[in-house]
C-alpha cells in the first residue's frame, strides 16, 4: 500500500536544459521513486480523537497493477491481507476466514479507519500520464528548496483534477501535495519527511496523509524496510495467498 | 332456551361481585385486544398512506442495474430517462457522497428530484424557492444526525461520471417531517438538474416515480406496481400481527382459565340445585345448556362493561393517539411518531365473536360433567 502510495505521489519529470522544467523534474523523480518491485515493511499511525493506532504491514508491489499486503499488528488487524490486481481489490479477514472483493460504495470507506480510502490505495497510475506539469516557481520548505509544480490533468478520469507539488530540488523527491477538486477546493494534503538513502536512492520514510476536510492530524506512514527492484514470486499476488 | 337465559341471568346478578370480577377481567381482555388490533391497523394504513406520498407514488420504474436496497447498485444503476415516461413521471437520480458537518465525515445518499414536483410530499418547492447555488433538503433523521437546520452549509464531496472528486457548499434549505425513513436517514435531496450538471450525468436517472398507476414494459428498466412496492411494508405488518395474536392468546386465555375456575366452582357447589332441575324435569343436557349459557353470559357481560369504559377510551385514542418510543423511530420502518388506531367493523365484530365463543367453549367444558350425573346423589350433594 505504501509502495502504491508513493507512486501515486511521486511525479514523473524529467530535468534537462532543453526542456521545460517540470517535464524535467518529472523524469528525475520517477527514475527515484519508482521501481520494478518492491517490498517494504511498514507501520500506518492512525490519530484519532483520543488516541494513536499503529498498523503494522508488510506489503509487495509489481508495477502499478499488483500489490499484496499483509497486516501484523494490532491484534484485532493481525492475519488481515489485501490483494490489488488491476482495478480490482479483494480483503480477507481471519476473523470471518472470507474473502471478499470490495466494489462500489465500499471503495470509499477509510482503510481502518485512516485519512486513505480504498479507492485512493487504487488509484495508482502514473501521473505522467495524467497531469500536463506547469513549473510555479522556487520555495524553501524547511531546509529544503524545492521546486513548486502545478498538475493539470490531461485525462478526463483523473481523480483529482489538479494538484501542487512541491519537490526536493537536490534529491528529486516530492516534499508535500496539495490534492484539489475539480471546483478548486483543497482535498487532501500529503506530506513526506525523513528522507533517507537506500540502495542510492532518496525515499521518503515518512508520510503524512490528511483529508482536509475532516478535522484531525491525519494518518502517517512509517516505512520501516524498503528493498527496491528484489524477486517476489507471481504467486504472492494471487488470491490463494489470501488464506494461506 | 329462554328459560336457560333468564335462570342464567338471576343467577349471575345473583351472584355479585364474583360475576363482575369475571366480567372485569374478560372486558379487560376484550379491550386490549381491540385496541391494539386497531393500532395494528392505524398504523397499516398510516404507513401506506405514507409510503405512497412520501416515496413510491403510484408505482415505480427502476433501471435495471439499480436496487435501491443494495449500496452497490448505485454507482452503475443509472440510465437515460425513457422518452415514453419523461411526462409520466418524476425522475430521481441516486449518487453516492460525501459530506462533512463540523469536520466529521458522514457516507450519505445523494437524491436529485425534480423541484417542481408535486407528486411526492417532499418540499421541494424550497428546492425552488432557495438562491443557494446548491440548495438540499433533508429530513429531521438526517437534520439530527448531521446536526444541521434551515440555513445550515455543509461541505460535500462527490465523484463526477469520470470519478473526479469534486467539493463544494451545499445549503440546507429546508428540513422535513416524514415517517418514512427511507426519504430521510442517511439522505440528501437536490435538484436534479443540479445534481446533472455535477456529476455530468445528463438526463440519467436511477429511476421513475409514475403520477398515474400504469404497468410498463421497457428494455433495461424494472416496473413496480405500488402494490409490489408496498409489500415489504404489508409482510412487516403481518408479522407485527403473529407477534400480537401471541400476546391476545395469553392474556385471554388468563381470563378464560378465570371462566373456567369459576364454573368449575359453581358446579361443585350448585350440585344441590343441578339434582333439583333434573328431578323437576330438566334433561341433563338442559342444565348443562344453563350453565354453558351463563358462562356465555359472563362474555356479554365483559361487553356491556369493557363498553363502559373502553369506547370513551378507545374513541379517545382515536383522536390523541398512540406515541411511539423514540428507539422505535430510528429503527427504519415506516412509522409515525403517533398512532390512531382504527377500529373497524370486522375487527369489532371479530373480536366480539372471539370472546364470546371462546368464554361459551370454556363453561361448556366443566358443564359437561353435568351429563353424567345421579339427580338422587346430586340432591343429596354427592356426586363430584
Amino acid at each position: 500500500m505504501i509502495s502504491n502510495l508513493l507512486r501515486t505521489f511521486a511525479f514523473l519529470f524529467s530535468f534537462s536544459q532543453d526542456l521545460p522544467p517540470a517535464a524535467e523534474i518529472i523524469r528525475k523523480v520517477d527514475a527515484n521513486m519508482n521501481s520494478k518491485t518492491q517490498i517494504n515493511l511498514s507501520q500506518m499511525v492512525v490519530h484519532g480523537r483520543r488516541s494513536s493506532r499503529t498498523i503494522e504491514s508488510k506489503s509487495y508491489g509489481e508495477g502499478y497493477n499488483k500489490s499484496f499486503i499483509e497486516y501484523f499488528a494490532p491484534a484485532r488487524e493481525k492475519g488481515t491481507k489485501m490483494l490489488k490486481l488491476g482495478k480490482r481489490l479483494w480483503i480477507y479477514s481471519p476473523a470471518t476466514d472470507r474473502t471478499i472483493q470490495l466494489s462500489g460504495h465500499m471503495l470509499k470507506q477509510s482503510v481502518m479507519g485512516s485519512d486513505l480510502s480504498y479507492e485512493d490505495m487504487m488509484d495508482d497510475r502514473k501521473l505522467s500520464e495524467m497531469y500536463t506539469a506547469e513549473y510555479l516557481g522556487d520555495e524553501e520548505l524547511g531546509a529544503r528548496k524545492v521546486w513548486v509544480v502545478y498538475l493539470l490533468a490531461k485525462v478526463p478520469d483523473a481523480s483529482y483534477p489538479s494538484r501542487k507539488v512541491w519537490i526536493d530540488q537536490t534529491h528529486f523527491v516530492p516534499l508535500k501535495q496539495e490534492l484539489y477538486a475539480k471546483s478548486g477546493k483543497l482535498l487532501k494534503r500529503v506530506l513526506f519527511s525523513d528522507v533517507r538513502q537506500v540502495s542510492g536512492r532518496w525515499y521518503p520514510h515518512r508520510i503524512n496523509y490528511k483529508d482536509m476536510l475532516k478535522n484531525g492530524k491525519g494518518t502517517d506512514f512509517i516505512i520501516k524496510e524498503i528493498q527496491f527492484n528484489p524477486e517476489i514470486p507471481e504467486s504472492i499476488f494471487s488470491k490463494a495467498k489470501l488464506r494461506k | 332456551m329462554k328459560l336457560a337465559f333468564q335462570l342464567a341471568y338471576r343467577n349471575l346478578i345473583g351472584a355479585g361481585l364474583r360475576t363482575w370480577l369475571n366480567a372485569g377481567i374478560l372486558s379487560f381482555s376484550f379491550i386490549v385486544i381491540l385496541f391494539f388490533d386497531g393500532l395494528i391497523d392505524g398504523w397499516n394504513k398510516q404507513g401506506i398512506r405514507d409510503s405512497i406520498d412520501w416515496e413510491y407514488g403510484q408505482g415505480q420504474l427502476l433501471h435495471a442495474d439499480y436496487d435501491p436496497y443494495d449500496p452497490f447498485t448505485i454507482d452503475d444503476g443509472h440510465g437515460k430517462i425513457p422518452e415514453s415516461e419523461r411526462a409520466a413521471s418524476v425522475p430521481v437520480l441516486v449518487r453516492q457522497v460525501s459530506v462533512y458537518p463540523e469536520g466529521r465525515m458522514l457516507s450519505v445518499k445523494l437524491s436529485g428530484i425534480e423541484a417542481e414536483q408535486k407528486l411526492l410530499k417532499l418540499p421541494t418547492g424550497q428546492l425552488q424557492k432557495s438562491e443557494a447555488e446548491i440548495p438540499a433538503v433533508i429530513g429531521k433523521r438526517m437534520a439530527k444526525v448531521a446536526q444541521l437546520k434551515v440555513g445550515d452549509r455543509v461541505l460535500m464531496r462527490w465523484r463526477d461520471k469520470n470519478g473526479v472528486f469534486d467539493a463544494q457548499e451545499v445549503t440546507i434549505a429546508g428540513v422535513f417531517s416524514s415517517n418514512v425513513p427511507t426519504v430521510d436517514q442517511g439522505q440528501f435531496w437536490i435538484p436534479i438538474r443540479k445534481l446533472w450538471q455535477m456529476t455530468g450525468l445528463h438526463e440519467e436517472v436511477s429511476y421513475l416515480i409514475q403520477k398515474e398507476p400504469k404497468a410498463v414494459s421497457i428494455s433495461g428498466w424494472n416496473y413496480k406496481s405500488q402494490n409490489e412496492l408496498l409489500k415489504p411494508f404489508r409482510e412487516l405488518i403481518k408479522v407485527e400481527r403473529i407477534g400480537n395474536s401471541i400476546l391476545f392468546t395469553l392474556l385471554l386465555g388468563i381470563a378464560l382459565l378465570t371462566l373456567f375456575d369459576t364454573q368449575v366452582l359453581s358446579i361443585f357447589r350448585r350440585q344441590k340445585e343441578i339434582g333439583t332441575y333434573i328431578a323437576l324435569g330438566m334433561t341433563r343436557w338442559q342444565v348443562v345448556g344453563l350453565f354453558t349459557a351463563e358462562g356465555a353470559m359472563y362474555s356479554l357481560f365483559a361487553i356491556l362493561l369493557g363498553s363502559l369504559y373502553g369506547i370513551p377510551f378507545l374513541f379517545y385514542m382515536t383522536k390523541a393517539g398512540f406515541g411511539i418510543p423514540e428507539a422505535n423511530l430510528q429503527m427504519g420502518i415506516t412509522i409515525a411518531e403517533r398512532i390512531y388506531p382504527v377500529y373497524g367493523f370486522s375487527l369489532i365484530f371479530g373480536t366480539v365473536l372471539l370472546v364470546v365463543i371462546s368464554a361459551t367453549v370454556v363453561s361448556f367444558l366443566p358443564a359437561r360433567k353435568i351429563a353424567r350425573l345421579d339427580p338422587v346423589l346430586a340432591i343429596k350433594g354427592k356426586v363430584l
